[in-house]
């Protein structure tokens, strides 16, 4: 090489350059040598690496599924069925968490003793003890308190909640695509409805009745799609079944199982309490002053704590719930403890042991973890600039 | 900023050489045994057991491993290092125990493992042989009225432990009843009881010996019982690592040994006394006669210690099988001349 023509250009922009292509060069380098390293390991103990093993049959079968599932079906999509049941354990996990940690969150600054007190106790309690022993005590103090299949709690003979899981009604729909579309047209009409009445309010100071108008146009829509769409829903109430002796079972309807109800439970009761306290930092953040000023211009209590409180309380609350969210997101994979089949159960569990396929599977369910969980910040991320403070 | 620069090249500089050290120091294993080599050197064999199957493998209140699997572990130290004590046992779960073994976390593993084709020529593993002929079975509650398999209607709700051979075994068996189930199958042993004791399920599917095992920890254990019908071939057996077959022979042989020791009658209290006796085989057996040992890097009295400080297969077995109250009748894991199929090739 010659090295007489090869010149560092020192200029200060270079200068900061270098350390850093260094550093991402040296990056490069030991993920190289790891994966060389791991290559040339697995090929000494005759293990082969690849993704075909995804199109194998997984012949097992999975307690739950959003999907039809049977074991003849791909591993590919029995790890479509672990992610779908993670995110609905989530789903459901983060709804119920924010509601009762922005309920327990206000509770606790409430000016009723007893209220603030029993707020406390929940959040002192439940953020203290380790979540895989809670996740255990919903659920085997579950099992063990919920009656035998025929002695099931019964709800007005439509549904049924017994050890086995909670027996619903199943819907059965006919046009359905047709209800669903009203729906999305309904949504879309109260989106226009709303910028037009925020319009009006700004431009000319006229306040539109929006919420009734959102939803009459919500229930209407659908209500005509079921009166003149030919849309009709019936249910298939579930039936108690003898198999033998003691051996009973409901079938029809639904099954809610036990496993996702305690997880869930155990979940949303776990991040609740940090919910709460990200409330109440929140709401005590907000200068006394605001709320004095807001009383002085003659604006309600409600109006105040919706229109001055909580659009500055938001903008504290949201990046640590956010956390909050990723945290009962990546919790849910405690799962497997409790066989929810959730994606470590079914696919980095099960699916992991069938195939002895470690570094693919664990790739994958690390990555998708990590989507998962970019997904949910980059919303979070953009509901959070949404709600900042406006400069004008 | 120009010292910094330095700096960094001599950082980039030094990970580079450490790395490219690194990559020479790595490789395969050389024609002699890594792993005896290994074993040697650390002084105690490293051994992969369950998280506690009474049996097969379980530790007591102080920590002591008993059971037949723990037995193949202390077989093989006994013969690689003259004290059937110099073990040490890494509980795994069924998920964990693979890669454990793989990775060299584990030299040996005597976990209840059932030998499958795909195990044994997919994943980088070699079973060695059979220490328990094993079948899958329901356990039911006695109330129940199913006395059978066939008693099985749809709808039925089964636990079993996620991971294993049995998940698939349970598919294959409904599926050709042409019966609807619903699986729920735990992580852990102790999670598919307790849930099986509170009701969740209403029968327990897992291997003949695991669910006698098991039933003990019920609650109410004689209020359950096992169904006749077995519905898989479930041969359990100890597992190396692919690509050291030295160190395969000698797990191997150290199982085969107890098994033949108790063909031929000699058990841990008469080995030494029969190094006399008329039987070439029997000489062979307990160090007196030919050269095996030398086969493996090992000295001539492997068997004779394997023997003297473990027993025979039929020692092993009515320790902790029969005398524990586990199954009693040894059935397929009776000597092939005893009307069982424990059949080992000849040490000779």
């Amino acid at each position: 090489m010659n090295f007489k023509n090869f010149k560092f250009d020192l200029s200060n922009k270079n200068k900061d350059l270098i350390p850093q292509v260094l550093t991402i060069l040296l990056i490069i380098l030991v993920v190289v040598y790891f994966s060389i390293n791991a290559q040339n390991n697995m090929g000494n103990r005759g293990i082969s690496f690849g993704f075909g093993f995804l199109s194998q049959e997984s012949s097992f079968d999975i307690t739950f599924s959003l999907i039809d599932f049977d074991g003849s079906d791909s591993y590919a999509k029995a790890f479509l069925v672990g992610l779908l049941n993670t995110i609905l354990v989530s789903v459901i996990g983060i709804f119920f968490a924010t509601l009762l940690g922005v309920t327990v969150g206000i509770a606790r600054l409430s000016q009723n003793y007893l209220i603030a007190k029993a707020a406390t106790c929940y959040v002192e309690i439940f953020r203290n003890i380790p979540l895989i022993l809670q996740i255990f005590f919903w659920y085997f103090a579950a099992l063990r308190a919920l009656p035998l299949t025929i002695d099931s709690i019964n709800f007005y003979d439509i549904s049924f909640l017994n050890v086995k899981g909670w027996y619903v009604p199943k819907f059965i729909w006919t046009n359905f695509s047709l209800f669903l579309y009203s729906l999305i047209a309904a949504f879309v009409l109260i989106y226009f409805a709303s910028k037009y009445a925020r319009k009006q309010r700004e431009e000319f100071g006229k306040q539109l009745p929006i919420l009734y108008i959102s939803l009459s146009i919500l229930f209407g829509l659908p209500f005509l799609a079921f009166l003149i769409g030919g849309v009709s829903l019936s249910f298939q109430i579930p039936e108690l079944n003898q198999l033998s002796t003691t051996v009973y079972v409901y079938r029809g309807g639904v099954s809610i199982i036990p496993e996702l109800i305690s997880l869930a439970l155990a979940l949303s009761m776990y991040t609740a309490t940090f919910i709460a306290e990200n409330v109440r930092a929140g709401i005590l953040g907000v200068n006394k002053g605001q709320k004095e000023a807001a009383a002085s211009i003659g604006l309600t209590k409600s109006q105040i704590l919706k229109l001055v409180v909580m659009p500055q309380a938001l903008r504290i609350i949201i990046p640590p719930t956010t956390n909050q969210y990723l945290n009962l997101t990546k919790n849910s994979s405690l799962a497997a403890a409790i066989a929810y089949p959730d994606l470590v159960l079914v696919f980095a569990g099960t699916a992991l042991m069938q195939t002895g396929r470690a570094i693919e599977i664990i790739s994958i369910t690390m990555l998708t973890y990590l989507t998962l969980s970019l997904s949910i910040s980059i919303f979070m991320n953009w509901y959070n600039t949404k709600m900042a403070i406006k400069e004008k | 900023m120009i010292k910094s620069i330095k700096t960094w090249i001599l950082v980039v500089l030094a990970s580079s050489l450490l790395v490219a050290c690194g990559q020479s120091g790595g490789g395969s294993g050389s024609k002699k045994s890594k792993t005896l080599d290994n074993t040697k050197k650390a002084g105690f064999v490293k051994c992969g057991v369950s998280q506690g199957l009474p049996g097969f493998s379980n530790a007591d209140e102080s920590g002591n491993w008993t059971g037949i699997d723990v037995d193949v572990c202390r077989a093989v130290a006994a013969a690689v290092l003259g004290d059937a004590d110099k073990v040490k046992y890494t509980p795994l779960s069924a998920k964990e125990r693979f890669t454990a073994l793989i990775s060299g976390e584990i030299d040996v593993l005597a976990r209840n493992t059932t030998w499958t084709l795909s195990r044994d020529a997919d994943i980088g593993l070699t079973f060695v042989g059979v220490n328990f002929y094993d079948g899958q079975g329901f356990m039911v509650r006695k109330n129940s009225g199913i006395t059978s398999t066939a008693d099985f209607k749809s709808g039925i709700s089964a636990c079993t432990n996620t991971g294993t051979t049995t998940e698939l075994n349970m598919r294959d068996f409904f599926n050709s009843k042409n019966i609807s189930y619903e699986p729920i199958a735990f992580e852990k042993a102790d999670e598919v009881v307790q849930a099986y004791d509170a009701g969740r399920c209403d029968t327990y599917t897992t291997d003949k010996s695991g669910l006698a095992a098991q039933r003990t920890k019920l609650s109410a254990p004689d209020d359950h019982i096992v169904l006749p019908e077995t519905i898989s071939k479930e041969p359990l057996g100890p597992v190396v690592r692919q690509g050291d077959p030295v160190w395969e022979d000698i797990v191997r042989w150290s199982l085969n040994t107890m098994i033949e020791a108790e063909e031929y009658g000699i058990n841990s209290s008469n080995a030494s006394s029969l190094k006399d006796s008329d039987n070439p085989q029997i000489k062979r057996l307990v160090g007196s006669e030919g050269e095996l040992g030398a086969a493996f890097g090992l000295d001539n009295e492997w068997s004779l210690r394997i023997i003297e400080q473990v027993g025979n297969y039929g020692e092993s077995y009515k320790k902790h099988i029969a005398d524990t109250g586990i199954l009693p009748d040894r059935g397929p894991n009776e000597l092939w001349t005893k009307g069982g199929i424990l059949y080992v090739p000849p040490a000779r």
